[in-house]
């Protein structure tokens, strides 16, 4: 392959990356004893989305065990979680992360509906 | 009844209990078995001592006592008794942790059994990576020997984030090295090892790995807490029994949106609650468990 054709065809892969990525929706979910918020996100089947989970206080975990997720979120960092929904239904999450005295209280629902 | 204890006198005791749950003993009934090959022992599971909320418990400082008083009350002395964990009810102050755990150790020093070995839960641990219960009871994990059966104890609580952690697999793996495959083997743990139910935080998130290792041994049998209820699953051909609490229960797993603790019911006090008896037959190895309620 000639180097002219494969900067070409290099070119035209980074902007559908790019574009595919432009078309992701973010979703932020912000952690703190003993609650997350929201602790409610609705997401369309098949649609391409991440999660920007951040803590206010100490350390937490984040699992959604059907999505097979399951991160830890260190407070002054985003943590970033590429997700597309494969069911419909109500799905729940929790913490995972032993956070004190209401931790066993902390979780939500990510709902998943048609796209 | 002397201190020998056949299957007869087991299953006396366990009507005076409750439910006898049965556990690799397939045509046990009957079989004759020497005082040697044969023993019992007490798991007491989540007494959350320091917990307050009298609609979940109106009795939170009476039921750890009521239980010290009924296994006193045994109709046999269990060789030993463990306790799976959260003895204590988390806080964020180390002080009032460091007396809760007094107060806990001071109340079970009243059971008349010699040994009482003892386990971590995340309430007792996860905040200070089991730095104060260290303090009171010693390493978080052990193994000993009891008449041919070798007992593991693990901690997947002091890392909050419920890791056994690649120090502890590594010692397990060498801890049971030594053994034959045959060989009895019994895990003590808070937290299940297995996915019971990852949604409500139900699992141990490098539990796999112990099982990973404990699977070439043909005779493994895991008892553990934290679910408040009493539970029985096979991993292939380990045995995993979860004990009741001695607090408040909780839903059985999955079975509504969210794990929220059972209301106490005044009609039925203490419902839910207890403790288990476990006979173990070394020669088979099997293990017979009886359930012993809290009672008024």
């Amino acid at each position: 392959m000639k180097r002219r054709s494969f900067v070409a065809l290099a070119a035209l892969g980074a902007l559908f990356w790019n574009a595919s990525r432009a078309q992701e929706r973010v979703v932020r979910i912000v952690a703190k004893k003993f609650e997350f918020n929201p602790s409610e996100i609705t997401l369309k089947k098949g649609e391409p989305v991440v999660l920007e989970l951040t803590s206010e206080d100490v350390t937490m975990g984040f699992a959604a065990s059907d999505f097979n997720v399951d991160v830890e979120i260190p407070p002054g960092k985003v943590t970033s979680v590429r997700l597309t929904p494969d069911k419909e239904g109500s799905f729940g999450f929790v913490c995972d992360v032993f956070c004190g005295d209401g931790h066993e209280d902390m979780g939500g629902r990510i709902l998943v509906v048609a796209s | 009844m002397g201190q020998a204890f056949d299957r007869r006198d087991f299953l006396k005791l366990a009507g005076l209990g409750g439910a006898v749950f049965a556990s690799g003993l397939a045509g046990c009934a009957g079989m004759a078995a020497s005082e040697q090959d044969e023993f019992y022992f007490v798991q007491l599971s989540d007494s959350h001592w320091g917990f307050k909320g009298p609609a979940l418990n109106p009795d939170a400082a009476g039921t750890l006592p009521k239980a010290v008083s009924a296994v006193n009350a045994l109709k046999e002395r269990p060789d030993f008794i463990v306790f799976t964990g959260d003895l204590t009810h988390t806080t964020e102050d180390p002080k009032e942790r460091r007396r809760r755990l007094a107060e806990f150790k001071e109340i079970v020093s009243k059971l008349e059994v010699k040994t009482v070995r003892f386990l971590p839960g995340e309430h007792d641990a996860s905040l200070d990576r089991g730095e104060a219960w260290k303090e009171f009871f010693g390493p978080s994990n052990y193994s000993f020997d009891h008449k041919g059966v070798h007992f593991v104890a693990l901690d997947n609580v002091s890392d909050p984030a419920a890791r056994i952690g690649e120090a502890q697999l590594g010692w397990l793996k060498a801890d049971l090295a030594r053994l034959d495959p045959a060989a009895p083997i019994v895990v003590l743990a808070h937290r299940p090892l297995f996915d019971l139910m990852p949604q409500w935080d139900w699992t141990t998130r490098d539990g796999k790995a112990a099982i990973d290792i404990l699977m070439p041994y043909r005779n493994v049998t895991v008892f553990y807490g934290h679910i408040h209820q009493e539970n029985h699953h096979m991993t292939a051909h380990i045995a995993h029994h979860s004990a009741k609490s001695l607090i408040f229960p909780l839903p059985a797993p999955g079975s509504q949106p969210k794990r929220v603790p059972i209301p106490w019911d005044a009609a039925h006090p203490y419902q839910g609650l207890g403790f288990r008896g476990i006979e173990a037959e070394t020669r088979k190895p099997a293990y017979g468990l009886v359930e012993f309620p809290v009672k008024a």
